[in-house]
């Protein structure tokens, strides 16, 4: 009965619901719009546009989660803390480049598709991640890293025991920000010929269809809030220890 | 057990140990005094290579400290910090095991030990092994912090500090738990502090410092008693030193034991400072004594507490 009373369950069920049904709704979208002759997008299913749509947050998400994690580990360490400014300030110039730019940069270098896409997402996504690394690394007390070299840990040991399950909330909060902003941001990459939820959006725009529009941003906002729900379970089980 | 030979640190160029020779026994409770900034923490994590000295050489079981791993020579020595010093993603259990663990001690003999070292220090296994520190009162997390340094069964214990962030009522009782541990298992104990009574309730040997160097060093009562200079006498109080002296002596060492009082009597074992709470608050000038076993053994003169408070010292 609990389980049935969790909102991320119907969540999860609405918007596998949606994507099953969007191809038979012709009939609602025909009344809203009656002007249009094709109401429903059905250049692909909604099903290959939503997984397109996950794995290309995915694979960004992953590569900015292990390079900013990465880079937010190594500048905190003894020898890397000379480095620490300069990552900051590529890392946060890298989030005020706007993706559509970067798109317009690396579509004549890479061609149409994934990769620039991919990178641009990565790019965007980066600087979230590495500042929850650093903001978490950063806030485990001087005397737990003390005693944890006290009790006889190598630097390695006191990293992967003490420093990172200890920084992983605030890691885990940066990751979220990160992956909810790729998932909106991924849309746009179906201007460089990328499948996604965005498809619908981008075509819709471009032939004044609404109905597209509609379908393709209820469906990318159901992604989002489903995500960040996912994210909030995942947090409140690695930060049970402290309840 | 632990010698410091002409050992020096400095900090951008200011010495916070300079040319300390010290000679820490085996077995003894050593208690390393001083305001702040005199060096008695730096001492204390020379010892354990947590921070390098710049000059000098120190001696741990007769081999060169610096001749041995960190981590390896780290496992062989107790280490505690004032409270906030477990790891706080760690259970009670996990976070006493943690030298055991990194020295992969069979699993059935870790538990063991943690069932065995929270009874030492007073918490109910069963009822502590599975919290979290935030669970616990400081009290209680400062006795996990003692029962997780002396896991491993180390050959010395190191303690920073460890009761400075904890209330006058279970400071008190630590120390009396801590004194009872040091008994108990004879370890050699190293206690920094800036407490005066705790120093001299605790140590068998005290180390004052100042400046980074040794003022003076010696037993409770002889540097109370035998002040080598004016810092030391205004360091233990002058207006509270004679109050201090009748607190390292016990009502034993004073009573006349070929006498018998009628009233409610005081045990052998307290301390004449005690004891003088004792006249007071009864107005009397004396007090019937008995032994541990609550037999009658003698009295205790007011005038008994002034004779004999120098006499003692070695």
């Amino acid at each position: 009965m609990t389980r049935l009373r969790d909102p991320l369950l119907w969540l999860i069920v609405l918007f596998i619901a949606l994507l099953l049904l969007m191809p038979h709704s012709t009939a609602l979208f025909s009344w809203l719009f009656p002007d249009l002759s094709r109401p429903v997008y059905q250049q692909e299913s909604f099903i290959s546009l939503a997984m397109a749509h996950l794995s290309l947050v995915g694979i960004s998400s992953l590569v900015a989660t292990v390079v900013g994690v990465g880079l937010g580990i190594i500048v905190t360490r003894p020898w890397g803390q000379e480095f620490r400014s300069i990552v900051e300030t590529i890392t946060a110039a890298g989030q005020t480049f706007p993706p559509v730019a970067v798109l317009a940069v690396a579509v004549p270098v890479m061609g149409f598709g994934r990769d620039p896409a991919i990178i641009a997402l990565v790019l965007y996504g980066l600087l979230p991640i590495l500042q929850g690394t650093l903001a978490g690394i950063g806030a485990v007390p001087a005397s737990v890293r003390e005693i944890a070299l006290g009790a006889g840990m190598s630097q390695g040991q006191t990293l992967l025991k003490v420093e990172l399950p200890l920084a992983a909330p605030l890691m885990l909060t940066g990751i979220r920000t990160s992956v909810i902003i790729n998932i909106g941001t991924a849309t746009i990459a179906s201007t460089v010929g990328t499948t996604t939820l965005g498809s619908p959006i981008i075509i819709g725009l471009s032939g004044y269809n609404m109905a597209y529009v509609i379908q393709g941003a209820v469906l990318v906002a159901l992604a989002a809030i489903v995500t960040d729900r996912l994210f909030e379970r995942l947090l409140k089980h690695i930060t049970r220890h402290a309840r | 057990m632990i010698e410091f030979d002409s050992v020096s640190k400095y900090f951008n160029g200011v010495p916070a140990v300079s040319n300390l020779t010290l000679n820490i026994r085996k077995g003894e409770f050593t208690i390393l005094i001083g305001t702040s900034g005199s060096g008695k923490s730096t001492t204390l994590k020379m010892i354990n290579r947590l921070i390098e000295p710049n000059e000098g050489h120190i001696r741990f079981a007769g081999e060169d400290i610096r001749e041995q791993d960190p981590k390896a020579l780290r496992r062989r020595m107790g280490y505690a910090i004032q409270s906030i010093g477990l790891f706080p993603h760690w259970t009670v259990a996990h976070n006493i095991a943690t030298v055991p663990g990194l020295l992969k001690w069979p699993k059935k003999q870790i538990e063991n030990r943690v069932d065995e070292l929270l009874s030492l220090v007073g918490l109910e296994p069963a009822q502590f092994r599975h919290r979290y520190p935030h669970q616990l009162s400081g009290g209680q997390q400062q006795r996990v912090g003692v029962a997780r340094a002396l896991a491993a069964d180390p050959e010395v214990l190191l303690m920073d500090e460890p009761f400075g962030a904890l209330d006058p009522v279970t400071r008190g009782s630590l120390q009396q738990e801590i004194m009872r541990i040091h008994k108990l298992l004879g370890r050699t104990i190293v206690l920094v502090t800036h407490d005066i009574d705790e120093a001299l309730t605790l140590g068998d040997n005290i180390v004052l410092m100042d400046g980074g160097k040794v003022v003076q060093q010696g037993t409770p009562l002889t540097l109370l008693a035998k002040p080598e200079n004016d810092f030391v006498r205004d360091f233990f109080g002058r207006s509270e030193r004679g109050i201090r002296l009748l607190s390292q002596r016990t009502v034993a060492q004073s009573v006349r034991a070929d006498e018998r009082l009628d009233g409610t009597p005081i045990h052998q074992e307290m301390t004449l400072r005690e004891a003088l709470s004792q006249f007071l608050d009864r107005e009397t000038l004396q007090l019937p004594v008995v032994d541990k076993d609550n037999r009658p053994c003698g009295v205790l003169h007011f005038n008994d507490l002034i004779r004999g408070s120098h006499d003692q010292v070695a």
